[in-house]
C-alpha cells in the first residue's frame, strides 16, 4: 500500500521516532553485525578461551558477557540487547545432562522457545537469536556456531528499529 | 468558580472504563465532590478545551489522565493538560503501559487501516476511502488529527508524576490515592506506581500453592479448574506470577487467570519477558532429561503449542511500555 494518504503535516512527529531509529538503515556491503553472545562460564566460555588459545581465527562480531549458567539469562537480557542496538543475540549453553547446577540449561531452552515465538510477532527473525550448546572442549564447534551466526545475521542485515 | 482544588480526568486512546472505574466509587463520589472541584471530564461533563486552555498554568490540582497516545489530537491534550495541572497521573492500564489499543503496536499503520476501513466483513467502501488528516469537500477543508503508526503511553510523551495500573483500576484503590491526597500526608516520590502493591498477583491470592511442574498449557475453555489449588499449576496460563499486586486477585478468585492488568511487579521491566522466564522454570523437565538436543526442542514446541500467541497472552497490557514497544520495521 501506498503511503500518500499520510500527509506531511507532522512529518517529524516523534511517534514515528521509535520507528526510524538511531541507526541509520545502510544496507551495504560492509555491514557488520552487532551480536551479543551470553555464554556460560563452564562450558562455552571455556570453549572459547579455548579457540583463542589455539589462535583460531572466528569474526570479531560478538560481544561476549560472560555468565554463570545459561539458566541465568533473564529474556529480559535479551529483549534489552535487542532494543539497546543488537542486530543478534547468542546464547550457549553446556550440553543437556552437563549443567552445573544441574538443569539450568533446561530452564534455558524452555524459555528459549518460548522467547523465539514471542519475537517472531515483534518481526525479529529467528536467525537473530541462537540457542546452542558448546562444552569446554569443542574450541572448533564454538568457532563454527559463531562463523554461521555471524553470516546469517549479515545476510538478514541490521535490525530496523 | 469554587475555591475548591480542581481535579479533571481526560480520555485519549481508551474505552471510557476508566471513567467508570471513577464513578464506582460509589457514594464516595459525594466526598470527592465536596472536596474537590470536579471541573473536566469529556465523559462526564460539557467543559470544553478553551476553557481548559484558558486555566492559568497548573491550576488543576490532580489530573487523571487515561487512555493512550494514539492521536495528533491525544498528544495535543496530554500537553496542554500537563501544562495545567500541578499532579498529571496516567491513570489506568491504557495511560500507564498502553493496554489493549498498545497491541496494534504489533502491526503497522497501513494494515491497521486495511482492516479497519477496507477488509472487515461489514466494510462497504468500494472507493477504498481511508482516513487523511486533511481532505477538501465542497464546504472547505476539513481536518481530522493524524493517526500515528505506534501508539505510546502517557509518560513516552510528557511528564507524568504518579502511575495508577489496573483495567481499570480497582474503585478502591482509586479511593485510597484521594484519601491520600485529601489527607495532606506527603506524597510519595514522584514516578511511583500508586494505588497498587509492589509484589505479585500470587501473594495476594489465597489458592494453594506446590512446587510447579506444569506437562501441558490448556485455553480457559479447555478445563475446568478445581477451586483451591493454583491454577497456573493446572496448566492455565496465569499472568499472576508476573503481574502487580492490588487488585486482591479478584480473577483467580472466581476460577479465572489473571491476565495481567496490573502491569509488571515492581523492578521488573518486561512483563512479557518475565513471563516466558517464569513458564520456562515452570514446564515439567522430567520429560526432556535423557532427550537429544532435537527430541528436546521437539517436545519443548509441542508443549508450548497451546500457546499460539504469546506476545499478546504476555503483553495484553504492557506492550508499549515493554522493552521493544512494538514490532520492528519490516
Ligand atoms: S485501562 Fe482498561 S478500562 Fe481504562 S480505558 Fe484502558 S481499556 Fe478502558
Ligand atoms: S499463578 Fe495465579 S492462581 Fe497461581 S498463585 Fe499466582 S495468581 Fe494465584
Ligand atoms: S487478577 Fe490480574 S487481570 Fe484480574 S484484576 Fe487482578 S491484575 Fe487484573
Ligand atoms: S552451567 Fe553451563 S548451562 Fe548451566
Amino acid at each position: 500500500m501506498q503511503n500518500s494518504f499520510f500527509i506531511k503535516k507532522k512529518e517529524n512527529s516523534n511517534a514515528d521516532a521509535f520507528n526510524s531509529g538511531t541507526k541509520k538503515s545502510c544496507e551495504t556491503v560492509s555491514f557488520e553485525p552487532k551480536i551479543i553472545g551470553f555464554l556460560c562460564n563452564w562450558c562455552s566460555y571455556a570453549g572459547a578461551d579455548k579457540a583463542g588459545t589455539a589462535q583460531k581465527p572466528y569474526p570479531p562480531n560478538v560481544s561476549v558477557i560472560r555468565v554463570m549458567c545459561s539458566g541465568r539469562i533473564d529474556p529480559q537480557f535479551i529483549l534489552d540487547a535487542f532494543q539497546k542496538g543488537a542486530d543478534g543475540v547468542m546464547v550457549l549453553a553446556c550440553h543437556p545432562g552437563d549443567c552445573h547446577y544441574k538443569e539450568g540449561n533446561y530452564r534455558a531452552v524452555q524459555r528459549y522457545r518460548l522467547l523465539l515465538k514471542l519475537l517472531k510477532q515483534f518481526g525479529i527473525e529467528a536467525e537473530r537469536c541462537r540457542f546452542d550448546y558448546v562444552s569446554a572442549g569443542e574450541g572448533d564447534r564454538f568457532v563454527s556456531v559463531i562463523n554461521e551466526t555471524v553470516k546469517a545475521v549479515k545476510k538478514l542485515g541490521p535490525l530496523k528499529r | 468558580m469554587t475555591g475548591k482544588p480542581k481535579i479533571s480526568m481526560y480520555w485519549a486512546a481508551s474505552c471510557g472504563g476508566c471513567e467508570i472505574a471513577l464513578v464506582n466509587i460509589n457514594e464516595k463520589i459525594i466526598d470527592l465532590d465536596a472536596n474537590f472541584d470536579f471541573m473536566f471530564c469529556p465523559c462526564l461533563l460539557d467543559t470544553k478545551k478553551q476553557e481548559i486552555k484558558e486555566l492559568p498554568d497548573e491550576s488543576i490540582f490532580i489530573t487523571f489522565f487515561n487512555g493512550g497516545i494514539r492521536t495528533e489530537e491525544n498528544e495535543e491534550m496530554a500537553h496542554l493538560l500537563r501544562k495545567k495541572s500541578k499532579i498529571l497521573i496516567a491513570f489506568g492500564s491504557c495511560a500507564y503501559e498502553g493496554c489493549i489499543p498498545a497491541l496494534a503496536n504489533l502491526s503497522s499503520r497501513e494494515e491497521l487501516f486495511k482492516t479497519v476501513y477496507l477488509d472487515n466483513p461489514s466494510i462497504d467502501n468500494p472507493h477504498g476511502i481511508l482516513p487523511v488528516p486533511e481532505s477538501d469537500v465542497a464546504e472547505g477543508e476539513l481536518e481530522i488529527p493524524l493517526f500515528y503508526d505506534t501508539l505510546r503511553t502517557l509518560s513516552q510523551v510528557v511528564d507524568v508524576d504518579y502511575f495508577i495500573p489496573g483495567c481499570p483500576p480497582e474503585p478502591k484503590q482509586i479511593w485510597k490515592v484521594v484519601e491520600l491526597v485529601l489527607s495532606g500526608a506527603s506524597l510519595p516520590p514522584k514516578k511511583s506506581v500508586i494505588g497498587a502493591g509492589k509484589s505479585s498477583v500470587c501473594e495476594e491470592c489465597d489458592r494453594k500453592k506446590s512446587e510447579k511442574m506444569v506437562e501441558k498449557f490448556f485455553r480457559n475453555y479447555e478445563i475446568i479448574p478445581e477451586k483451591e489449588k493454583c491454577l497456573l499449576e493446572q496448566g492455565l496460563i496465569c499472568m499472576g506470577i508476573a503481574t502487580r499486586d492490588g487488585c486482591g486477585a479478584l480473577c483467580p478468585k472466581v476460577n479465572m487467570p489473571c491476565t495481567g492488568c496490573y502491569g509488571p511487579p515492581e523492578g521488573v521491566l518486561d512483563q512479557g519477558a518475565k513471563m516466558v522466564s517464569a513458564l520456562g522454570s515452570i514446564i515439567d523437565i522430567s520429560d526432556i532429561k535423557g532427550l537429544s538436543e532435537e527430541k528436546i526442542i521437539e517436545k519443548i514446541n509441542s508443549t508450548i503449542e497451546s500457546i499460539p500467541d504469546p506476545a499478546g497472552l504476555f503483553y495484553k497490557y504492557s506492550l508499549a511500555d515493554s522493552l521493544l514497544k512494538r514490532r520492528v520495521a519490516q
